[in-house]
């Protein structure tokens, strides 16, 4: 089946798939977004606790996520694994760094004898909550702004010069850093952050059963919606109007485009349609929210944000578009096509993408079993696994 | 030559993985194997219906969950350190170390989150037997995700399925089951996991033990020590008997490894197992000082592990650097260069296709083409050492051989020590007599930090054994690394350092103290 497709279709369907798990990350970081409330939503012990409770049992979903997220696009596009990862070394440290101490967090967090104390645990959960959406969503954005990086093949062949043979090299000496210094980089890292916080604060809206927190949580689903969409429109309307990294279909030369992603929607009118659906629903989901008693606005925002991410990715890679491009050398820019695994490895992976919808499945499956009650505080006080 | 800066950064990004890998191996064994005694003793509940197994149930699943988080924890820095700290290699063989990672997520990972949360949230929430086949569904996923890795590690160790691509200058997969089922994939994965089955059962018997001493929990602690005394013997024999596959693979595959394994020095035939010795800490491959300053020896042992006969002919670090012409064996400076040859040739390759020299180009081409004769002789000349032209000189080649032979044998000596172990808990716990052995309780509590030292023992035969290999003669983790600054590297190494330590700390607090709380008043699952 996928044997026959050719090595073009299969780096399409690769990249959409990618795609869908970046889509699929941010939406779940309402984990992340959630693990900022903690004292803002919560004022007491035992409102934390169901908070802290309720993120605790999806928080391995992002987590995994995550690392198949990276796994992925090893996989299927390893030159972006050792360019992006070996270069921008300290920006995915620090993600990575931000994780490591979100993983102990919930198990340690109220664990007699634990060592560093129940705040630390917690302040361990705001740092993953803000540092990693930040900058996930910073690293996400340079797929458009570019950064300073050289690939080059012949390095591998140097034995006789004083440098380690390596093919991805990066410019300047902070690694990753210096994307901060962009600021519509920093914009797209906000925006995330305040969309995992809205997004967090829908879920805890749609689990949790107390007054008290739901009425904080509206209250509070306002005050980050508004800092959500001036970063979001910020980056997306400026998207429209920079020069993009457009790629020859035929020579395959790297060149500035102006309003590249601009025509990129153009020309793609499918993208247009799913950025713009997207965005509604995410708003939808919280205007119901806002303006109603509704506990579900989760199910539209999350749903529209997996959309709205995924047409992003769609601009960034497709329509001969440098997905991960070079600032320092146009001709060193990764696209879908000159930073992928073989057909073989390709072909073999997408039999092995086959079991995504079965575990979808009994992911779905096992969310409502743990989800089909909400969580309250006697079920908090009582013989239960409680973090 | 390369500089000393540059150099100094690949040795701190080995450090950095050395240090991230120890640290993830301390954790990971307990949740392989802690996942099946759990399921086990679920079964057992769930079939007798009987409260005090699944309060067992409950205590032990408490302690793996505390185990889990920073399993999880210290596993995903590995993942990108690939990325972030081997980058060269990541492009060099990422067509086929990718997939094994990408299908871990898939097929392991996602099982495993899944369902342990069911584990811990679902006892009030799900069925009887839809939480049992939870707990046995989180098991499945925890080795599932061994195994992946393991095949991508084994496939380090010995490179299969594929070949070189020199337009792309890297290894592209040619078959998927030839990776898969690598012999030396199936040895590792079922001698690491079956070790990991054993710390686990060394883990549980010793906390009963301690519940024994303290005079608590009597039937609960002796249930618990029967299933992992049973569990922990089938896995030893398994891993005592696997063990020997895998070195007998060495023997074959890796025989730089073996000789630092053995502290062979110069190759004999027939060749005898040196059972416990000290090695000479200043012996040079070239010199003629002796290999150790005392040994106990079992004559012609090691020619038949390694070959299977009595008189095999087992070759020594001297014969592997400066070549055996009797048993054709090739010096490495003579693999040296032949590996510059092979690339050179790629360089001249893609010199060729730049200039669009296109005779040039094709008749170099024919040269990595293993369906020409100009190519097999090639690649099996040269290609084949292709690693070994990115090294300056033969002693680059030897690994630290003190500390693979010593680990080596602290790892083998417990083994068998861990067989007779498991025999005697069964036997005492059967006979219902192990409560009056204070001396073997105390022993069942000490062997905890024992199995530890086993299994991370083993981890340094399999991985300082290989070095100077990131890829078994194909590319030496000094061309396997990305270009950044050391003290970079030194930042993030000392970061783990004092992060993992202190998780460490944590996690052993709250695990003894949930053990000194017990299952009837601790247990909080």
């Amino acid at each position: 089946m996928f044997e026959n497709l050719s090595l073009l279709t299969l780096q399409e369907y690769w990249w959409i798939l990618v795609s869908l798990l970046a889509a699929i990350l941010v939406f779940l970081m309402f984990v992340q977004g959630g693990q900022t409330l903690l004292y803002t939503l919560g004022k007491d012990e035992s409102e934390r606790k169901m908070l802290v409770n309720t993120l605790g049992r999806k928080w391995e979903f992002t987590f995994t996520t995550l690392v198949t997220f990276g796994g992925a696009f090893f996989a299927s596009f390893p030159l972006f694994y050792s360019t992006s990862f070996g270069g921008a070394y300290w920006v995915w440290m620090a993600i990575l760094f931000s994780f490591v101490i979100q993983a102990i967090a919930y198990e340690y967090r109220t664990k007699p004898n634990n060592f560093l104390g129940q705040r630390t645990y917690e302040t361990f959960l705001f740092i993953n909550g803000a540092l990693g959406t930040i900058l996930i969503g910073t690293a996400v954005a340079t797929f458009f702004t570019g950064s300073g990086f050289k690939v080059d093949k012949m390095n591998l062949t140097d034995i006789i010069s004083d440098k380690l043979p390596v093919i991805s090299t990066w410019e300047g000496p902070a690694h990753g850093l210096e994307a901060v210094l962009n600021f519509q980089n920093v914009a797209l890292g906000l925006a995330v952050f305040f969309l995992a916080r809205v997004l967090g604060i829908l879920y805890f809206m749609n689990t949790i059963d107390s007054k008290a927190i739901f009425a904080r949580s509206k209250k509070h689903l306002l005050y980050n919606t508004i800092p959500f969409l001036v970063f979001f429109l910020f980056f997306v309307i400026r998207l429209l109007f920079i020069d993009g990294f457009t790629v020859d279909p035929t020579t395959k030369v790297v060149s500035m485009e102006a309003f590249k992603y601009l025509h990129n929607l153009m020309a793609m009118p499918i993208v247009l349609i799913l950025f713009l659906i997207g965005v509604v629903l995410v708003l939808f989901g919280i205007l119901k929210s806002i303006l109603k008693e509704s506990t579900n606005g989760i199910w539209f925002a999350g749903l529209g944000t997996v959309i709205t991410v995924f047409a992003l990715f769609m601009l960034a890679g497709f329509n001969h578009t440098s997905y991960y491009p070079s600032t320092a050398d146009l001709q060193s820019s990764l696209t879908i096509e000159n930073s992928s695994s073989s057909h073989f490895t390709l072909t073999a992976m997408s039999y092995v993408s086959l079991l995504v919808p079965f575990v979808l499945a009994y992911i779905f499956y096992a969310w409502r079993a743990i989800n089909n009650k909400k969580i309250d505080a006697a079920e908090m006080e009582g013989d239960s696994h409680t973090y | 030559m390369i500089q000393h800066l540059d150099l100094s950064s690949v040795d701190w990004s080995r450090g950095q993985f050395a240090l991230t890998a120890i640290y993830h191996w301390i954790f990971v064994p307990l949740t392989l194997g802690l996942a099946f005694i759990v399921a086990i003793m679920e079964s057992i509940y769930v079939k007798t219906g009987n409260p005090e197994w699944k309060k067992i149930t409950k205590f032990w699943m408490t302690l793996f969950g505390i185990n889990f988080a920073i399993g999880v924890a210290t596993g995903i820095i590995l993942e990108f350190e690939f990325g972030t700290n081997w980058s060269n290699y990541s492009w060099f063989v990422g067509d086929i170390f990718g997939a094994p990672l990408a299908i871990e997520g898939i097929m392991a990972f996602f099982l495993e989150s899944t369902f342990v949360a069911v584990m811990f949230f679902g006892w009030n929430k799900t069925s009887k037997k839809f939480h049992l086949t939870a707990t046995w569904l989180t098991a499945i996923g925890a080795n599932l995700s061994a195994l992946w890795i393991l095949v991508a590690n084994a496939w380090m160790q010995y490179p299969v399925g594929m070949r070189f691509n020199p337009d792309t200058a890297r290894n592209e997969m040619m078959n998927f089951w030839s990776v898969l089922f690598s012999p030396i994939a199936i040895t590792k994965f079922l001698h690491t996991v079956t070790s990991a089955y054993a710390l686990a059962a060394i883990f549980v018997i010793g906390v009963s033990a301690w519940l024994l001493l303290k005079k608590r929990e009597s039937s609960f602690a002796k249930k618990s020590m029967l299933v992992a005394g049973v569990f922990g013997l089938l896995s030893i024999i398994f891993v005592i008997w696997n063990g020997d596959r895998s070195a007998y693979q060495i023997a074959q595959k890796q025989p730089m490894k073996l000789a630092a394994m053995e502290n062979l020095y110069e190759g004999k035939k027939p060749s005898g197992m040196v059972v416990i010795g000290i090695t000479t800490t200043d012996k040079k491959y070239n010199d003629t000082k002796n290999d150790f300053i005392v040994k106990i020896e079992i004559p012609k042992l090691l020619s038949f592990l390694s070959f299977r006969r009595v008189d095999a002919y087992v070759p020594g670090v001297k014969d592997l650097i400066e070549g055996n012409n009797e048993y054709g064996i090739i010096s490495a400076k003579e693999k040296i260069e032949r590996g510059k040859v092979a690339i050179n040739t790629l360089k001249e390759y893609k010199e060729a296709k730049k200039a669009n020299d296109t005779a040039k180009t094709k008749l170099l081409a024919m040269k990595f083409d293993e369906n020409t004769t100009v190519g097999q002789e090639f690649l099996n000349n040269n290609f084949r050492y292709f690693g070994y032209g990115y090294l300056n000189s033969p002693d680059q080649l030897i690994p630290n051989i003190p500390f693979t032979f010593y680990s080596f044998r602290i790892m083998v000596g417990l083994g068998f020590y861990f067989l007779v172990f498991f025999i005697l808990v069964v036997i005492f716990t059967y006979k219902n007599k192990i409560e009056n052995k204070k001396g073997f309780l105390w022993l069942a509590i000490i062997t905890i930090p024992l199995a530890y030292l086993a299994s991370e023992a083993g981890w340094i035969v399999a991985e300082i054994g290989r070095q100077p290999w990131a890829i078994q003669n194909l590319l030496p983790n000094i061309a396997a690394a990305s270009r950044i600054d050391a003290t970079s590297v030194q930042i993030t190494f000392f970061l783990f350092l004092v992060l993992f330590t202190a998780l460490l700390i944590a996690e052993l607090k709250i695990l003894t103290r949930q053990i000194k709380l017990g299952p009837k008043d601790g247990g909080t699952k």
